[in-house]
């Protein structure tokens, strides 16, 4: 099936700054896609230029197989969006609000609209104005998530809701993505994108520095390994992608060890453990934060230079 | 006085941020005085035009209403009162009114006042900077306006009184904004009762100074004007205001003491859970957001249409043989008088009518600077039909305006003895100036498709007609310059018949101006403030 959306070397320049530098993103039909990147890394100014909001400088853009420029009344029938930095009218109340998207969109789903006011439990006669961060966040939400369109682009969604909210909105993904429509999240929390994203790509300075499914991902970074061994390890160190290497030994003559191994190393080190008697093990996967810290923090690089040198 | 610490600061903080918007006030209100006051000593040379002048205006309860009371009419200093009259009053009112409503509540319903509070910061230290700031303001204020009479030659008594009286009517202002900040939770609310109480405080007095004073004494307006200025002064009536102001300014403090912060003494009522069915469109929208403030200009526009039109029989013996006011009135030759006068009004009228669309445009641009038009445009809805229905506002509210500034201008005159067929005659007249009320007000439109950030520049474009307009041949400008204005092709009737070519060049012109802006917005990035 052809991508929902389709980017490919996207440049956008603000006067003097590169906002987006050579950007690709890649969204298939059906799937929940992760968006990752740092404050300011240009996140908000992909998706502006995926709405027509913006005109891409240089860069091949596709989504639902159109053209977002030139066809976006076309394709805005076919999305509904969130933004992060919700901005209201400020003497309509929500529910006028709702209602105002709901019929510009031509895609009025009363039933839907009330179950939505009521599971986010957003009190719909309240002027703007009065409303918290959380609360426009559930007005823009509502309003997005009301609709049938089969993309939905979030930008920071959840941004200003408590757990509880969260947990609703996660349910909510689920069940779109279970009725086989697309979601491009872009997000900052990590456990949220963990829990509803299969693939993710993650941006930085306006480039794609890493995408692919979380699976795919977690292979290229290292696993945590805690274990005791009736003997002591020997060769543990000797072998290729395993670092930060601790041994003790304990009172009762077991030892135990603790070290990162690559990922696509783990098996060749657990059988060093177990010639050992493996007593007990603990392995971690990478988390998505340690995915995502690998490419954003600079105090990192260093650290892995040495490693590619070794 | 721990809830005062910190005032100092916030007061720095303040004519830091709003140096040029409260110097601009203080300006523009002593720049009105010295101007009116040099034009005045210009227009009536002799005490023989003093004295035409203030017979005219006496039998005029028009006049009366509009400006203030008889007081030495027949003199320059009482001729210069009146004509700064009651409406420099209000607008010291307003700019009290404006200024301490964006630094009290505007300040803590945007959430910077929070931040503020969180630092040690007392609690009435805001409200104290805001007072000092304003009322510090208004002080300069009334200095200026009493130093520029004095330079002009007016007596030192007269000309400090008549600053006093201003100083009376910012501080009661000042005051009551400062209250009704604190009673109210929303800033608009918080500066609307002001503004209603300012605007019956004029009416009040206009009522009064109409049918022989009493009633004046119920209006702070009619406060400053009870004291007499360059007519034999009386001071106790600025004692009154002062109280008052002080009496308002302590009530706003106690109320301040007893309320949560970003909280008011009346709760917010809920509104409509579901949308009424008309809200249904971007029009329906455009119309939920603008239709207040176009309400408000055409009521003036046809407000001021209604005095004009009701002083025009007048007129004659308002001139009389003053041939300084002749000669600005009837520059076209065998035309009468009051067909002149009514062309100059239905002129300032126009002018007056674009204004409705500048603020229009103006408020769509914040629509996309301040980030709810995103929303909108990821819908189907396309561009050229967002913008569309904004512009259809903007020249919807400028036509309004200027037609009932006509309409208003045709009964005015009728009811003082024009004939009814002015009524019609004085409507149609105001449309002829429509194509160039709309070329200007296609100005901001067009800088909204090149330049969004320079929408605001809309407003220079009516500025410089009506400097054009107002003082082009005061000042003797070279035609060119006068041609500039679109106003100026306006063929000005009923003094001069229709003639077509000019108006059909302008409505293309406008047309071609608000077509381009359309196709440059839909070409453009969308650019958030």
């Amino acid at each position: 099936m052809d991508p929902v959306i389709s980017v490919r070397g996207l440049v956008k320049t603000f006067g003097s700054t590169r906002a987006l530098d050579g950007l690709d993103l890649e969204v298939a039909p059906g799937e929940v896609h992760g968006f990752l990147g740092p404050n300011g890394s240009g996140k908000t100014t992909t998706i502006r230029v995926l709405l027509g909001l913006l005109r891409a400088d240089a860069g091949e853009v596709r989504l639902l197989g159109g053209h977002p420029w030139h066809d976006a009344v076309e394709l805005h029938r076919r999305l509904a969006y969130v933004p992060g930095d919700v901005s209201l009218w400020p003497k309509l109340t929500g529910g006028e609000i709702i209602d105002l998207f709901a019929r510009i969109r031509g895609d009025v789903d009363e039933r839907r609209r009330d179950e939505l006011i009521q599971r986010f439990e957003l009190d719909p006669t309240k002027r703007a104005r009065t409303y918290s961060k959380g609360n426009r966040q559930k007005v823009a939400l509502v309003a997005g998530l009301a609709s049938s369109a089969e993309l939905l682009v979030l930008d920071e969604p959840t941004s200003g809701l408590d757990p509880l909210m969260e947990a609703i909105f996660q349910d909510c993904i689920r069940e779109l993505r279970d009725e086989g429509r697309t979601v491009l999240l872009s997000s900052h929390i990590l456990a949220e994108v963990e829990a509803l994203c299969e693939r993710v790509s993650i941006i930085r300075a306006g480039r794609t520095v890493e995408s692919g499914s979380l699976d795919s991902l977690r292979e290229l970074t290292r696993t945590s390994v805690t274990a005791t061994t009736e003997r002591p390890v020997e060769g543990l160190g000797a072998l290729p992608g395993v670092h930060d290497l601790e041994v003790r030994a304990q009172l009762d003559g077991d030892t135990e060890v603790r070290f990162q191994v690559d990922t696509a190393q783990l098996g060749p080190a657990i059988e060093v453990l177990s010639r050992a008697g493996i007593r007990t093990l603990l392995s971690q996967p990478p988390t998505l934060e340690e995915l995502f810290l690998r490419h954003y923090g600079d105090q990192l690089e260093p650290d892995e230079l040495v490693d590619d040198a070794g | 006085m721990t809830s005062l610490v910190g005032t100092g600061a916030l007061v720095r903080l303040v004519v830091r941020r709003d140096r040029v918007r409260l110097l601009a006030w203080v300006a523009a209100i002593v720049a009105l005085v010295a101007v009116t006051a040099a034009s005045t000593k210009g227009l009536y040379p002799t005490q023989r035009d003093l004295d035409l002048a203030a017979a005219a205006v006496r039998d005029n309860p028009a006049a009366l209403a509009f400006n203030g009371p008889d007081q030495a009419l027949d003199t320059i200093g009482g001729q210069i009162a009146y004509q700064v009259g009651a409406f420099g009053l209000v607008v010291v009112g307003l700019m009290s009114l404006l200024l301490v409503g964006r630094l009290t509540r505007t300040e803590e319903d945007s959430g910077r006042l929070e931040l503020v509070r969180s630092m040690p910061v007392g609690r009435d230290a805001p409200l104290a900077a805001a007072l000092v700031v304003v009322g510090g303001a208004q002080l300069l204020t009334a200095a200026g306006a009493s130093a520029s009479l004095v330079a002009l030659d007016q007596e030192v008594h007269g000309s400090v009184v008549f600053g006093l009286g201003f100083l009376g009517v910012g501080w009661v202002w000042m005051g009551l904004t400062a209250l009704t900040a604190q009673v109210a939770e929303n800033p608009r609310v918080a500066t609307g009762v002001a503004g209603g109480a300012l605007g019956v405080a004029y009416v009040v007095r206009a009522a009064g100074d109409m049918s022989g004073g009493g009633l004046s004494w119920l209006s702070p307006i009619g406060w400053a004007q009870k004291a007499r200025p360059f007519a034999g002064e009386t001071w106790w009536p600025l004692v009154l205001l002062l109280a008052v102001a002080a009496a308002l300014v302590a009530a706003a403090v106690v109320v301040a003491e007893r309320r949560d912060f970003g909280a008011g003494l009346v709760p917010p009522r809920p509104g409509p859970a579901r949308a009424a069915p008309g809200l249904r469109s971007p029009l329906a929208l455009a119309v939920r957001l603008h239709r207040t403030a176009i309400a408000w200009w055409a009521l003036a526009t046809a407000l001021l249409g209604l005095v004009y039109g009701s002083l025009a029989e007048s007129i004659e013996d308002f001139i009389g043989d003053n041939e300084a006011i002749a000669d600005i009135l009837a520059s076209l030759e065998g035309v009468s008088l009051v067909d002149s006068y009514l062309s100059t009004s239905l002129l300032i009228t126009a002018l007056l009518a674009v204004g409705p669309a500048l603020q229009v445009a103006g408020r769509m641009r914040a629509e996309e600077a301040d980030l709810r038009v995103e929303p909108l445009l990821a819908t189907q809805l396309s561009r050229p039909r967002w913008m569309g229905a904004h512009v259809a506002l903007a020249l919807g509210g400028a036509a309004l305006a200027l037609a009932l500034g006509g309409l208003g201008l045709g009964v005015g005159h009728a009811a003082v003895g024009g004939g009814t067929g002015q009524v019609a005659e004085l409507t149609v007249g105001a449309l002829v100036y429509l194509p160039a009320v709309l070329l200007l007000a296609g100005l901001p439109v067009l800088l909204f498709g090149v330049a969004p950030r320079g929408t605001v520049g809309g407003w220079l474009g009516l500025a410089v007609a009506f400097v054009i307009a107002m003082f082009g041949e005061l000042l003797e400008l070279p035609q060119l310059v006068m041609d500039v204005s679109p106003m100026q092709h306006v063929p000005p009737v009923p003094a001069s018949g229709v003639r077509v070519p000019p108006l059909a060049v302008l409505a293309a012109l406008a047309a071609t101006t608000i077509a381009a802006g359309f196709v440059a917005f839909r070409r453009r990035d969308l650019r958030p403030g």
